[in-house]
């Protein structure tokens, strides 16, 4: 009798107990989706805000309307900036500064990602060590003494170093180098080591074997690797802030700050503009290659 | 059967000669090629990283004009300035709050992006990471415009809840909730996209089994979610403390230090006192200071890494 | 075309040695098939004909020259690996092509003998596709059509069948049997599966613990193990061990298993074990279809015995029986007929013309 009972008990329950199952799952994708709209809506406010000042003409900025509405939308800070020489300079040195930044993070970077995971030799792993905690030293702790090694340099061999674009190229592979080798000799790890093998049997040299087998397989890797190096040269700001200082000379992220605010007058338009164009080439690249791109975040752990 | 038996001995003979020759030359050529291949980012990080480092310690016992040595006289001078205890005292405060909100933001709304169909997942994932792909510097830009005292677009916004208007760089206490929340937007979505990363990576059936064991979505949370992100959390924590602690762009951009240098942290007033103010060896002193913290962090996070290299 | 031959080589990984001295001689077209347990240094072996391994001493000779010192790539050797090791960016051609594209052969010969290879190993129509669009059967064809199209001195397979399902296995290894047939290139193979070391095998070499227990062809090995390991190692289900020792019972030589079982041992047998002490511990060596129903005329050396079954197991062309002998578990192979039944008795006969009888202590087959 007792047991009877018991299972009575127990049916009626268990039908609504599903039933409640799939509605909580209901209300926890419904309470998802208006939680993540939020936090997109609180991510993309100030690219949204940058977009919505720069087609504002500066009259209608001081005139205090509503901040997030274009009454009157014009292109005239996209034309004054993009036909303002030094506007142009700032970018062409940014570009520079980051074509040679990449180029030279990959050709140190990879190869000695090749050696570090494959060619086993005498310190090869505290090497790879080192490099990941030279990855950790911030920027803000070396800008010092590089700038003061940088005037002594100059001094002594007549090389001047400080103030000009070039000096971001010497620099800039101390946050792009250690970073993309580690992410490299993780990427060249999960090769089998078959393959390198039948490569070595199929006669390949170590130079061959990285160039023929090991960067196209690792190109995935190769990518996200690049996209970093880019990423990191095209942001880095503390650096050209202090080796920088002529107009002609400056990278875009200093340049928009020096020289559109002009003593306490923000021209809040052209600033935006500047702003957004100089986040363009990154969110470009994000645009088309995210999946490198987070392949890249997640394979290394990057700074956050 | 003498020649048989003689053949062995010489070939053996003359094995022992050129085998160790050649050997060594093959072990040479093996290694030389792979210091070769490493020789330039020795080089980089020996003379680019290394070097300025120690160099820093040897410029922070001079005094100002680099020309005499003052030992812990830099030092001594700190200790004695209350900016710097105030400095000291908001690195913390910065670096702690932001990370503890960035990491627990990332770890809900990779919850959230994961509790949606995986069909959509990567559109939101798109959109949330936006923050960390803008260059800080430039984002920062539209966060001063948008806390603007005058054509402030938040100020605007609140003023119809009848809310402020607001000093949001203003003000101390403003300031400095200011810069952690802006450092908060940009650095969220990393930990958002590496915590889904490995929320993915939980075995569903780990939490089909729990749930068949009866436990309730906060004991999965606890039981079964955490333990097996622990590794990355760490991590990410330790990663981020770091970063965060070493950071400039954001508060020189968005307040400079300010007001009355409270919003200073370590490396926004080593280039103060460093660069803007001519002084590089007490630059160079409060820079050292960031140097404690991201040593420990650094043996933490070495550790995890020996850790993580030991179970694979 | 060439032969092999291992002089005392030895590996030795630190303080572990992995390969302790193994002599080998191998000829000309021969297949020889490695097989042991894992750790027994057969892969090493292979390794270090390949030249992915350093000897630490000894001589492996290929073609009568000594090769100790001379790169992978000049020993003129191929090598098949257990996960295939294609090259994932390139089609199927370019990876064949690979190793003679490095030596700059001229682009006709190329193909030529990728077609050549490709039809012997029918993927013709495959060879513009990239390995990930290829099941395991079809990478394994190109694993092997690679090492085909270098035309080497040896061919060396590691474990090749490893990562397939039982089913292509079977396959694979009569096509790999039919490659040889035709190429007739020296052959040295590594498997830990004595199926496939018996049915490949022209001859099969089992290792054990860095040393060679016993080379011989696959009839040999079966039916004349040298030792308890080659024994038990070779033949499925493996052959049954039981505790045992001679006495004389009336001028003739009895073979004792337990208080109540022994068997006098037919005259061929009492001969040849009539100089083993009678107090020696020794071990019957019987394999399963030695033990079957007893039969109503039995041969003569066939004696029967009472048992009761513990698990029967039907296979349909025949049952699998097992029953335990003081302590120990014996596998039988009876008729399906024979009504056999788990937990009833069965009369079994043993064929001790078929037995082996082996030193406890040494493991030595005498």
């Amino acid at each position: 009798m007792a047991s009877t009972v018991m299972i009575d008990k127990a049916a009626p329950t268990r039908n609504p107990a599903y039933g409640s199952m799939s509605r909580d799952r209901a209300w926890a994708l419904k309470w998802s989706y208006f939680f993540l709209t939020l936090f997109a809506i609180f991510s993309l406010v100030p690219p949204l805000y940058m977009l919505i000042t720069s087609l504002k003409s500066s009259a209608e900025i001081s005139a205090a309307t509503n901040p997030w509405w274009v009454f009157h939308p014009t292109l005239s800070n996209y034309v004054g900036l993009l036909t303002s020489n030094q506007f142009l300079t700032f970018f062409r040195n940014s570009v520079l500064v980051s074509i040679f930044v990449v180029t030279i993070t990959m050709l140190i970077s990879v190869p000695a990602a090749f050696a570090l995971s494959r060619m086993r030799f005498w310190g090869s792993a505290t090497l790879a060590t080192g490099v990941f905690l030279t990855y950790l030293i911030p920027d803000t702790l070396l800008f010092l003494p590089l700038f003061k090694m940088f005037a002594v340099f100059g001094d002594w061999t007549g090389i001047q170093l400080i103030n000009r674009w070039y000096v971001l190229v010497v620099v800039y592979p101390t946050l792009t180098v250690p970073f993309c080798t580690w992410i490299m000799i993780g990427y060249f790890a999960s090769i089998p080591k078959e393959l390198d093998e039948a490569a070595i049997i199929d006669g390949a040299s170590w130079l061959q074997t990285l160039t023929r087998i090991f960067i196209p397989v690792a190109l995935p890797g190769i990518i996200a690797a690049t996209i970093f190096a880019f990423t990191v040269s095209w942001a880095q700001f503390l650096y050209p802030l202090v080796f920088t200082t002529s107009t002609d000379q400056l990278v875009l992220p200093v340049g928009i700050i020096t020289s559109l605010v002009k003593g306490d007058v923000f021209n809040w338009g052209q600033i935006m503009t500047g702003a957004l164009l100089g986040a363009a080439p990154p969110l470009i690249i994000y645009a088309f290659l995210m999946d490198y791109y987070i392949a890249g975040l997640t394979a290394g752990a990057t700074k956050g | 059967m003498v020649d048989v038996a003689f053949q062995p001995n010489s070939v053996l003979e003359t094995r022992v000669v050129r085998k160790r020759a050649s050997l060594r030359t093959a072990l040479k050529r093996k290694s030389t090629a792979a210091f070769l291949m490493t020789l330039p980012l020795i080089l980089l990080v020996t003379i680019l990283v290394i070097y300025p480092a120690f160099y820093s310690l040897h410029l922070a016992t001079l005094n100002k004009s680099m020309q005499r040595f003052v030992g812990f006289g830099n030092f001594e001078f700190l200790f004695k300035r209350e900016t710097f205890w105030l400095v000291v005292k908001q690195s913390c405060i910065f670096a702690i709050t932001a990370v503890v909100f960035k990491a627990l933001i990332g770890f809900i709304v990779a919850h959230f992006v994961h509790n949606v169909p995986a069909k959509g997942q990567r559109k939101w994932r798109g959109m949330l990471l936006v923050p960390w792909v803008i260059p800080p510097a430039m984002s920062t830009l539209a966060w001063l415009w948008l806390f603007d005292p005058s054509y402030s677009a938040f100020n605007y916004t609140l003023s119809f809840f009848h809310v402020g208007p607001i000093a949001w760089t203003g003000d101390a206490y403003w300031a400095r909730f200011s810069v952690i929340l802006v450092n908060i937007w940009f650095g969220a979505p990393f930990f958002m996209i590496l915590y889904l990363a490995s929320l993915k990576s939980v075995p569903e059936q780990l939490y089909e089994a729990a749930a068949i064991d009866g436990a309730n979505w906060w004991q999965r949370i606890w039981y079964v979610t955490l333990p097996m992100m622990r590794n990355i959390i760490a991590i990410t924590l330790l990663f981020s403390l770091i970063v965060t602690f070493a950071n400039f762009d954001i508060v020189r951009i968005l307040t400079a230090g300010g007001p009355l240098d409270h919003t200073h942290i370590f490396a926004t007033w080593a280039f103060r006192v460093g660069i803007e103010g001519g002084d590089i060896p007490l630059g160079a002193s409060v820079s050292l200071f960031m140097f404690p913290i991201l040593a420990i962090a650094a043996v933490f996070i070495l550790r995890d890494i020996n850790q993580r290299g030991n179970e694979a | 075309m060439a032969d092999v031959t291992l002089r005392k080589v030895i590996k030795r990984y630190d303080e572990v040695e992995a390969v302790r001295g193994i002599d080998l001689d191998i000829a000309d077209h021969e297949f020889v098939v490695l097989v042991g347990p894992s750790g027994c240094g057969k892969s090493t072996t292979l390794r270090m004909i390949a030249g992915l391994e350093d000897i630490t001493d000894g001589d492996i000779m290929i073609g009568g020259d000594v090769v100790n010192d001379v790169p992978p790539k000049d020993r003129d050797i191929a090598m098949v690996f257990q996960n295939y090791a294609l090259y994932p960016h390139m089609t199927v051609a370019e990876n064949m092509s690979f190793g003679l594209r490095l030596k700059r052969y001229p682009k006709a010969e190329i193909k030529t003998r990728i077609d050549e290879a490709a039809r012997m190993l029918d993927i013709v129509e495959l060879v513009d596709r990239k390995p990930k669009q290829l099941s395991g059967g079809q990478r394994q064809r190109v694993a092997m059509g690679r090492a085909i199209v270098r035309n080497p001195k040896v061919f060396l397979f590691d474990e090749p069948l490893s990562n397939l399902d039982a089913k292509l296995r079977v396959q694979m290894r009569i096509e790999i049997k039919k490659v040889h047939q035709k190429v007739r290139t020296t052959t040295v193979y590594v498997t830990h599966d004595q199926v496939e070391a018996m049915t490949l095998a022209d001859r099969v070499v089992v290792m054990n613990h860095g040393r060679i227990e016993q080379i011989g062809t696959p009839n040999d090995l079966y039916h004349n193990p040298a030792t308890r390991f080659v024994a038990g190692f070779i033949g499925s289900p493996a052959m049954n061990f039981m505790p045992c020792r001679l006495e004389d019972v009336a001028g003739k030589l009895n073979i004792r298993l337990t208080d109540r079982i022994a068997f006098p041992l037919p005259p061929g047998r009492a001969a040849r074990y009539q100089g083993v002490g009678r107090n020696e511990k020794l071990l019957l060596g019987l394999r399963p279809e030695h033990i079957t129903e007893a039969k109503a005329h039995p041969e003569p050396g066939v004696e029967a015995f009472d048992a009761v079954l513990d698990v029967t197991e039907p296979m349909g062309m025949e049952t699998l029986i097992y029953f335990t002998l003081e302590g120990a578990q014996i596998c039988g192979r009876v008729n399906p007929n024979a009504g056999a039944r788990a937990g009833g008795p069965l009369r079994l006969a043993v064929d001790l013309n078929n037995m082996h009888l082996l030193n406890e202590v040494t493991g030595v087959v005498i």
